[in-house]
């Protein structure tokens, strides 16, 4: 596939003119009703497919495989939307899945949990029918401010994004650079509070020993990793996760009450970077802690 | 409703006749034009048809000469299956310039510019939004004719909108449009036995119903909403959702790479897929449609209704198809019955255009009126020249009076056809009553005489009926309905050698017939 051309992309190149702008608590208002009738939602989720997933294999993993452990679920809100913020790591990451089980399986009131992927996914065959039914949605500026400030849900991004994935096993735990602060400009024009996560045990669970450039060019794929079962086992061979013992830390929300504050650059970058830094504290405090990489 | 004098053009296609119906329909609305260079596919009442194409002069001088206060283009060829390319390109672009230059000026008496326009303005892509708003641009140049044509045309209309900053200057962007009467690419395709899809992809769709476009333009000249909005009933469908929905399968026929050979091939049996359908099979689109429902506009259909109801048409459709003759529009019929005086009662005349404000109005003048010829009549006995101008203002009178009754008689109407309605209603309702008492009558009655054939057959060995003897002709006639074969001959045998009426034996044999050709 050749790579697209590409103008100069931005949500807001043109400004509208004063006569057709709306307020947005207005168009909030007119967001489409749920048909109940309907077994798919706008964006493409399936809760019977994701259902299926859920009952299988991610309770299998989250149960049994992984054992995951989990703190601080009381600082995901219950209502309204929220931004969760995490490190990110694993040729075909397992921690998004074990996030979005967590909140499901301990959380007093259980939300769904929207997960950013790259637009990636969207081109690829099979993951493009397969990807938005199981609650990813592509990292779009427009599709995570949606989320937030209208349909007030949760949204999981990993500003890592690629870089994180890509890393190999040598750099395990170290935070990659936060991108441009998006996510941080995202959350605080929807209004919406920033939760970090620590995953602990991704990076055990899917080690990559090293990125071989040309299948990846070859295959079309995002990367092509060697791990402990990839690619020796096939696609399969991606879920050859090591039964690493995991472990899930909610840090506590970070509130973005005033109005207008994604206009000022520098404090989207302060605050990004503040992020990280508390989610890389966290994650050598909880590496210290850890006696066995796969009891715990 | 600010627009009174409306041009409506592209009044061939499906929207441009459909606007103009729903527009003649408004009292407020003086006058309606359409323009085309080819005729009109509905029937239409008030509205004018000139023959023109889009010939910036002519329009210009049409657009001055009625003083044309709106324009609504419904022209835009946003699917490649129902014309050339170079064709749509030529009307698209070519087309748009010309009436916006018919349009554009000082002196132009035009105040609102209302713009048919297609969501293929924002293209398919990978790195799509979910929901396009319409403060954005497309991330990428347009791939294909048809998104370039809708491009380069909304630009010339911003360019107008800039222009003449007193004109308000409506863009509607049409998602989908599904429904029985248009044709459109994805209509052909989820005709189809199966509905095609790429391996590996299930696009995001949303659709539009053919009367929500309607209303939605209907909107946009009623109300005065200047700016670009998105038009797309609610919800956001995958295609496999839309498959299911219209009871069809789904064949993932078209591979993931190669898709352009493989529709080529495609072509070749039959089944079109344009181009600008095909990233749409692949990555396909949502839209924000809240800023036009923000505007007080209601959709009355959603994504998955509209889906259903196009469901619903595909199933009737074999068995009514070539039930209904198409409207042709006949130039000389028209004319005759707009405007010829010998033409007495139509709903075509212009009289039936008069509010009940101008019609009572108009009785008083011809109160008035007659008070003054009463009084010429008395002065009568003048010279004769005098004489012949009263007669003829009397007639004048007498014709304007009967006008005016006409008039009256036609407001009345309603109320009474309203009347009728609801006695209707209830009379149904009475009807009903009647029938589900007559049926337990008459099941009540059929036992009877099934109890009765029985007891006759029991009693009887000789005449299956008894007391055969004391019954009336038409008594057994009656009865004969009722009587098995075996029975009937009997009693065939026994009138024969009895009472031998011609009549009963005639009436006999008849059953006797029926029940034989019935076995």
């Amino acid at each position: 596939m050749t790579e697209p051309t590409r103008t100069p992309l931005s949500v807001r190149e043109r400004e509208p003119g004063p006569q057709s702008l709306v307020p947005a608590e207005t168009l909030k208002r007119h967001l489409p009703g749920v048909e109940p009738e309907r077994r798919l939602n706008d964006w493409g989720r399936s809760e019977r497919v994701e259902g299926v997933f859920d009952a299988t294999l991610i309770e299998f993993f989250y149960r049994y495989w992984f054992r995951a452990e989990v703190e601080g679920i009381e600082n995901v809100p219950a209502g309204g939307g929220a931004l969760l913020v995490s490190n990110h790591s694993g040729a075909l990451p397992p921690d998004a899945a074990m996030i979005a089980k967590a909140i499901r399986e301990e959380h007093p009131r259980p939300r769904p949990l929207n997960i950013t992927v790259e637009h990636f996914f969207k081109g690829y065959p099979g993951f493009s029918m397969l990807i938005p039914k199981i609650g990813c949605v592509a990292a779009h500026p427009a599709n995570v401010h949606r989320l937030l400030y209208d349909e007030e849900q949760l949204v999981l991004v990993f500003p890592e994004g690629r870089k994180g994935t890509e890393k190999l096993y040598k750099d395990r735990y170290r935070l990659r650079r936060f991108g441009r602060g998006g996510f941080v400009e995202a959350a605080m024009r929807a209004r919406a509070p920033i939760v970090p996560v620590c995953v602990v045990g991704a990076e055990e669970a899917a080690p990559i020993f090293a990125q071989v450039g040309l299948l990846k060019r070859l295959t079309g794929l995002l990367y092509f990793p060697i791990t402990p079962t990839f690619p020796h086992f096939g696609a399969l061979g991606m879920l050859g996760y090591l039964p690493a013992k995991f472990r899930l830390r909610f840090l506590e929300t970070i509130r973005f009450d005033e109005e207008g504050l994604h206009e000022d650059k520098a404090l989207v970058q302060t605050v990004a970077h503040d992020i990280r830094a508390r989610i890389q504290e966290n994650l050598w405090d909880m590496l210290a802690k850890r006696r066995s990489v796969w009891f715990g | 409703m600010d627009s009174r004098r409306i041009l409506v053009t592209g009044v061939s296609t499906y929207w441009g006749g459909r606007l103009a119906q729903a527009l003649e329909a408004f009292p407020e609305v003086e006058a309606v034009i359409a323009v085309d260079s080819q005729e009109p596919q509905v029937e239409l009442e008030r509205t004018e048809y000139v023959k023109v194409g889009a010939q910036h002069a002519l329009l210009r001088r049409v657009v001055e000469a009625a003083a044309i206060d709106t324009v609504v283009d419904t022209r835009l060829v946003v699917d490649t299956s129902t014309t050339s390319s170079s064709s749509a390109h030529e009307n698209n672009i070519i087309g748009t310039m010309n009436i916006l230059a018919a349009c554009s000026g000082p002196t132009s008496p035009v105040r609102k510019f209302v713009f048919k326009s297609s969501t293929h303005y924002y293209g398919c892509e990978q790195d799509d939004p979910a929901f396009f708003e319409e403060t954005m641009r497309r991330p990428h140049p347009p791939r294909t004719p048809i998104e370039r044509d809708v491009v380069e045309a909304e630009a010339s209309v911003n360019e107008f909108a800039e222009r003449n900053p007193d004109a308000a200057v409506t863009i509607l962007r049409f998602a989908n449009v599904l429904g029985p009467d248009v044709k459109t690419s994805h209509i052909a395709m989820f005709s189809l036995p199966a509905v095609p899809m790429i391996l590996g992809f299930d696009p995001r769709y949303q659709f539009v119903h053919e009367d929500d476009v309607v209303h939605a333009l209907e909107h946009a000249v009623k109300h005065r909403v200047p700016g670009v909005f998105n038009v797309a009933g609610d919800g956001v469908l995958s295609l496999s959702e839309v498959a299911s929905l219209l009871g069809k399968p789904y064949a993932p026929v078209l591979p993931p790479w190669g898709t352009g050979l493989a529709a080529a091939a495609l072509r070749r049996i039959g089944v079109r897929i344009p181009p600008e359908a095909m990233n749409q099979l692949r990555f396909g689109r949502g839209v924000d449609n809240r800023r036009l429902k923000a505007e007080g506009f209601r959709y009355q259909h959603t994504s998955r209704e509209t889906v259903l109801k196009l469901g619903e048409h595909l199933r009737v459709h074999p068995v009514l198809r070539g039930s209904q003759e198409p409207y042709r529009y006949e130039r000389e019929v028209e004319e005759f019955l707009r405007w010829s005086p010998h033409v007495q009662n139509s709903r075509d005349k212009r009289a039936s255009a008069l509010s009940s404000e101008q019609i009572s109005e108009l009785q008083r003048l011809l109160a008035s009126f007659a008070d003054t010829t009463g009084l010429a009549e008395a002065e009568r006995g003048g010279p004769d020249a005098d004489g012949e101008r009263i007669e003829a203002a009397e007639r004048r009178a007498r014709a304007a009076e009967e006008a005016a009754a006409e008039a009256a008689r036609r407001a009345n109407e309603a109320a009474v056809q309203a009347e009728r309605r609801a006695r209707d209603a209830a009379e149904e309702a009475e009807q009903r009553a009647a029938a589900a008492a007559r049926a337990v009558i008459e099941r009540a009655e059929r036992e009877r005489v099934e109890r009765a054939r029985a007891e006759a057959k029991r009693a009887h060995a000789g005449t299956p009926v008894e007391h055969y003897d004391d019954l009336a002709a038409e008594e057994v006639i009656a009865l004969l309905a009722s009587l098995e074969r075996g029975d009937l001959q009997t009693l065939r045998e026994y009138e024969r050698r009895h009472a031998n009426r011609a009549r009963v034996l005639t009436a006999i044999e008849s059953v006797l017939a029926r029940a034989g050709s019935r076995a």
